[in-house]
């Protein structure tokens, strides 16, 4: 248990800066981004008949969620109807408690499982960490609605797909994809500031993580000379397309593949973290609380347990 | 009646003097307007074809990351699907092929120059440069293969800065820039020559700035280059039978290829390695304690030269057999 508290608050602190301000950028159609250095916070909000309102996908560590709320009610009044959690990570369901009590009555009929303000969505197994008496979640902020492999709807007149990528960071993670919009909500999958954290304690692995990465590229398609197009957000970071994506996959598949190489040499874990195989990205993605040795030692016992040798 | 001309005439040479001030316009400068054929006489071998050769890192002030990070390029990298339409980007474009296409963005209503925009990299990277006085966009903001460009005069010289760049190569063989990589170019005019030097900043692959120049002949003849030459119609396509996801790259320790400079051109490998150091004339002193590999690119050319066309060499070639 000590572990598992260990792993998830090294996942919600990997990124975690001092409280900074929110800054909105319009991505495309129906699609803001949140972005702050504490992660992003993708809304989609839109004006369509009988079907309007706000879905915001994740909600931010608990101390963002005032900054959070003020910033929603400057770019709208619309109701926040869906809350999607990508992850049972502390700084993607912070703000569940709050939000979930919504600011408006929705009227017209209920899509939800439940008569609340506010459906929230998840994978089954962030479900059940979140459920777990442990993680001492509040009911208002647990999700409403789970799924295994996929959920779509329609909401603000696009349609909305929910993809499990789990296996990646942890067992429970899932990325957003607004088809209308064209952007790409990708959770703890993919990070411009970060190596990726692969959580083995709550069911992540390496091979997930790539995996997940080529599906976001698969579901990316560039708009001209590689670039615009599918637009990404970030679990922490800036603004992407299909090049940066591509970018990061090349970089998690090429240190995957020192270390599986190694391991196949027979090196102990000291030893490959001793080789430094993240050295030409360590200045780049290195963070103190997530460090390339740190992401080396991850891959090195995810490799192991799944049967590298 | 003659003093209220005189009067009008003040007002007008006034009011086109602050005309002139509100539209931020330094009355110093020049019109980059026009096109602009690429000369190709720096670095020519490398800049046009053949290209690089791959393991020549020198003239690049790299640190052991950057080398490392070089060591494991595989040219198949270019085949990836992901990879194949990527443009030249910001701090590499003005290496060429480029024949420049420079236009003016003018706001009609008052006349003012928002921004020049260049056409004609390879790849279709377009840069504008605003003259507007427009920030840069926060940290948060997406990043392209043209960056976002300020420009400034300063005398007759036009100082561009450049940031919001993705990562890309510095040079064509492996060695990158990472994304938070800025550029500063200077636009400098001689008579019909415009020349372009770029001070390139990267905090994690390079120990200082690495400066280039590239010049360009004002040829207003040129033709326009074809959509296909922008990347416009640049469409990926499978080109090796790979399964998905698949990245080529070199292993530590296994790339043999990176040798081939050093034994082709009779280099001290030590020296090809590149890095600041390698750059200064105080290296040759450092080079004359090197072993010099005898430079297998000349010797094969003298043998096919002298010895491979020799015609009487042939027949004492079979009389040994």
């Amino acid at each position: 248990m000590r572990a598992l508290v260990f792993t998830s608050l090294l996942a919600s602190l990997a990124f975690a800066e001092p409280q900074s301000g929110i800054e909105v950028l319009h991505v495309r159609g129906n699609v803001y981004m949140f972005a702050s250095d504490e992660g992003n916070i993708t809304v989609q909000v839109g004006e369509h008949r009988d079907n309007d309102g706000v879905l915001m996908v994740d909600t931010g560590s608990a101390s963002m969620t005032e900054r959070l709320q003020a910033e929603l009610h400057k770019l709208t009044n619309k109701p926040l109807l869906y809350i999607v959690n990508t992850s049972a990570d502390a700084d993607h369901v912070g703000g569940n408690a709050v939000l979930s009590k919504g600011s408006a009555s929705r009227g017209g009929a209920n899509n939800g499982p439940r008569a609340a303000d506010v459906n929230i969505y998840a994978q089954d197994n962030a479900l059940t960490r979140l459920s777990a008496p442990e993680a001492h979640m509040p009911v208002l902020a647990l999700p409403t609605m789970s799924f295994d492999r996929l959920k779509d709807f329609t909401f603000n007149g696009e349609a909305v797909q929910i993809f499990s990528e789990a296996h990646a960071h942890t067992d429970g993670d899932s990325i957003v994809y607004f088809r209308g919009s064209n952007v790409i909500s990708a959770g703890e999958i993919f990070s411009t500031v970060g190596y990726p954290v692969i959580d083995r304690v709550r069911g992540g692995s390496i091979q997930g993580e790539v995996k997940a990465l080529n599906h976001l590229l698969e579901l990316t398609v560039p708009e001209i000379s590689q670039e615009g197009g599918t637009m990404v957000i970030p679990g922490h970071g800036r603004l992407c397309d299909e090049a940066e994506v591509t970018e990061y996959r090349d970089m998690v598949t090429i240190i995957r593949d020192r270390i599986d190489d190694l391991i196949k040499k027979g090196k102990s874990l000291s030893e490959v973290q001793s080789d430094r195989a993240t050295r030409d990205y360590d200045g780049r993605y290195s963070q103190p609380a997530w460090t390339g040795e740190m992401f080396v030692a991850s891959i090195y016992n995810s490799l192991k347990a799944s049967g590298s040798e | 009646m003659r003093r209220r001309i005189g009067v009008l005439m003040g007002s007008v040479v006034l009011v086109s003097v602050s005309a002139f001030a509100q539209r931020g316009e330094a009355p110093t400068g020049f019109s980059l307007v026009g096109m602009w054929s690429g000369m190709y006489h720096e670095d020519e071998l490398e800049r046009t074809d053949p290209g690089p050769p791959p393991g020549d890192y020198t003239g690049i002030p790299i640190n052991d990351a950057a080398r490392y990070h070089a060591d494991s390029w595989d040219a198949d990298l270019v085949s990836v699907m992901e990879h194949q339409c990527i443009p030249h980007n910001a701090i590499y474009s003005m290496r060429g092929p480029a024949n420049l296409n420079i236009q003016a963005d003018i706001d009609s209503s008052t006349g003012r120059l928002l921004a020049y925009i260049i056409d004609g990299t390879f790849g279709g990277a377009t840069r504008v440069i605003w003259m507007d006085g427009r920030p840069h966009p926060s940290k948060f903001a997406a990043h392209t293969w043209g960056g976002f460009s300020t420009g400034t005069w300063e005398g007759d010289t036009l100082r561009v800065a450049t940031t919001h760049i993705k990562a890309g190569y510095l040079r064509r063989n492996g060695i990158t820039f990472n994304d938070n990589a800025t550029l500063t170019e200077f636009f400098d005019l001689h008579d019909k020559y415009l020349t372009v030097t770029t001070l390139a900043y990267d905090p994690i692959y390079l120990t200082e700035p690495l400066l280039r120049t590239e010049s360009f002949l004002w040829n207003p003849y040129q033709p326009l280059a074809p959509p296909h030459a922008y990347g416009a119609t640049c469409q990926p396509a499978p080109e090796l039978p790979r399964p998905y996801g698949w990245v080529p790259h070199h292993l530590p320790g296994t790339n043999t290829v990176v040798t081939e400079f050093s034994k082709a051109y009779g280099i001290p490998f030590e020296a090809t390695r590149g890095g600041a150091e390698t750059m200064f004339p105080e290296y040759r002193e450092k080079l004359k304690t090197m072993t010099i590999p005898p430079p297998q690119i000349f010797l094969t050319k003298f043998k096919q030269e002298h010895e491979d066309t020799a015609p009487e060499k042939a027949p004492a070639k079979e009389a040994a057999k």
